[in-house]
């Protein structure tokens, strides 16, 4: 590799101050800490946050895997990958379960992962009381004075308003009993599965200059009413149409020729991998 | 239902020598100097509320009146912390008995004083209500910060208060920022009686409404005194409202109490200048 950056982009000093900002998050598990965001060869609110903690992490060793909404061939994870790969020179992957650093935005891989895995997550807003309290050094104190009564405000203004919550992804989690946490725009479907994960998972957003974690064996309870308990996506009785997975996040699309909706794994890794095993059996 | 407070009752909550000032004060002022109206001649000190002391009784209204810049609002917004006092104690019987002065709980404490034992209605409806959640969330949010996590029981509570304060409802999902302002400062009253506090605090409830209006809101307060036996402490410089609303009365000036007493008495036989002043140019 002709060396025109330091090993992952960042000089060592950059990179230092990153992991003792991800040492604090992940000793607080669902607390954001500050950090000095980089400027970045992509432009911020597409996955720079992400993609520093990616680089501070990152080793010779390491396998990376990009995703982007479930795809690993999306621009966004294509260039971010691209990135890292010319910067580094790691082996990149598509294969959930080879990778031992996963960048994604979105989503969490269908495969659970497991306890010498990463997942970074690229965060829009980390911040669950924005939409309640716009001051930072309020919603700080809140934080600090564990009141959450915003964040139950706006689910209750939703089903007032509409019924039921909206928060389709990014519904407000309680970490480990203690700070609520957006755990970026993930489906219902997958906030259940950041509880009680084997595996670290590292909150990351660029703009917003934040970092936080959600260590492996953390619980995470979405917040929700007595009387409106949370509940994921249902997808019952469908079933995707390349691989026949039913258990798993679909994606709805409509045919243009006949106008039939159809069911389509949203993980396209994972919907590849049962195919190929399908045809092997 | 009407509740007659008796002479040996327990005043709800008892207010001691609340001062609130802006600057450090110096020898000058704070060894009981002169003042030019409230401000220290030598240091430059507004002394906003000066030693300020009063008792409400359960199920009574206190009025507050005096000139802008008196320091009533100020003296309001100690008493709900949204200013920090510089001195005093405030205790509450329905918080601890009327044990801890109130004025130096934690800031958690204060935030439970807040939402179980008073409730306020800003002048500015702005300043009470979230202008884009909807009214039933407003009035649910004293309820959920108290911890109450069952959205009917909630949702049944705030279309009674909307009920009780005649906003139709169906606009109970429809935000306060839609509304007029009569309306709004309504909403802004179920909101303050989401979680039945025993003391509500009224900053300006009717300035800045026209007058039919301020009768219907008016009206509405006097219901509430009377249905709930709530005790209010009312700020206002409109006379009209104080003789209608306020049982006894304190008048403010530069930031002091100068005369207090039955608002009947004060307002017809008034003993000092600024009060004499104050009645003879009412309209």
């Amino acid at each position: 590799m002709r060396q025109l950056y330091n090993f992952a982009f960042f000089d060592e000093a950059s990179k230092r101050e990153i992991r003792r900002a991800i040492i604090k998050g992940v000793s607080i598990p669902g607390h954001q800490i500050p950090f000095a965001s980089r400027e970045m060869p992509i432009g911020r609110g597409w996955g720079t946050g992400g993609l520093q903690v990616t680089l501070a992490l990152i080793g010779q060793d390491d396998v990376l895997k990009v995703i982007d909404q479930g795809a690993d061939d999306s621009v966004n994870a294509v260039n971010i990958k691209k990135l890292v790969a010319e910067t580094t020179d790691v082996e990149v992957t598509e294969k959930t379960q080879r990778a031992s650093l996963i960048q994604s935005r979105h989503r969490i891989p269908e495969q659970p992962l497991s306890a010498d895995q990463i997942l970074v997550l690229q965060v829009p807003m980390p911040e669950p009381l924005r939409n309640f309290e716009p001051s930072e050094a309020k919603t700080r104190v809140l934080h600090a004075e564990a009141d959450y009564t915003g964040a139950w405000l706006g689910l209750f203004d939703q089903i007032v308003r509409y019924g039921h919550t909206v928060t389709n992804a990014d519904h407000p989690c309680l970490v480990e009993g203690r700070y609520v946490m957006a755990p970026s725009p993930i489906p219902r479907f997958d906030t259940m599965r950041l509880n009680m994960a084997q595996n670290l998972t590292l909150l990351g957003a660029g703009r917003e200059k934040k970092i936080y974690a959600v260590p492996p064996f953390t619980h995470v309870h979405p917040l929700d009413f007595e009387d409106y308990p949370f509940a994921v996506e249902s997808f019952e009785g469908k079933s995707c149409r390349l691989c026949g997975a039913t258990d798993v996040y679909l994606d709805e699309l409509v045919d243009e020729e006949t106008g039939k909706t159809y069911y389509q794994c949203n993980d396209t890794a994972y919907c590849q991998q049962r195919r190929e095993e399908g045809r092997n059996e | 239902m009407n509740k007659v407070p008796a002479m040996d009752e327990e005043p709800c909550l008892q207010v001691r020598h609340v001062s609130k000032r802006f600057g450090e004060g110096c020898d000058h002022c704070l060894g009981g100097g002169e003042l030019e109206r409230n401000i220290c001649p030598k240091c430059k000190t507004v002394h906003a509320v000066r030693d300020v002391s009063l008792d409400l009784y359960p199920g009574e209204i206190v009025g507050i009146v005096g000139e802008s810049g008196s320091g009533k609002s100020t003296f309001m917004q100690c008493l709900y912390f949204d200013q920090i006092a510089t001195a005093g104690t405030v205790r509450a019987v329905a918080y601890d008995g009327g044990e801890a002065n109130l004025l130096e709980l934690s800031s958690q404490q204060k935030r439970k004083v807040r939402n179980t034992v008073l409730g306020m209605v800003y002048q500015n409806p702005y300043l009470g209500l979230r202008m884009n959640f909807s009214s039933l969330s407003n009035i649910a949010e004293q309820m959920i910060a108290a911890g109450n996590r069952n959205v009917e029981s909630m949702r049944a509570r705030g279309n009674e208060l909307l009920g009780k304060v005649n906003i139709p409802l169906s606009r109970a999902g429809d935000a306060p920022a839609t509304f007029s302002g009569g309306m709004q400062q309504r909403v802004q009253i179920a909101k303050a009686l989401s979680n039945n506090p025993p003391v509500l605090l009224l900053d300006e409830v009717t300035t800045g409404l026209d007058l039919s209006v301020q009768a219907s809101v008016l009206d509405l307060i006097l219901q509430i005194k009377r249905d709930f036996g709530v005790s209010m402490l009312v700020v206002s410089h409109d006379l009209g409202v104080i003789r209608m609303l306020a049982d006894r009365t304190f008048v403010m000036l530069n930031g002091q109490v100068v005369e207090h007493g039955l608002t009947d008495q004060v307002l017809e036989d008034p003993q000092h200048s600024y009060t004499q002043q104050l009645v003879y140019s009412l309209l």
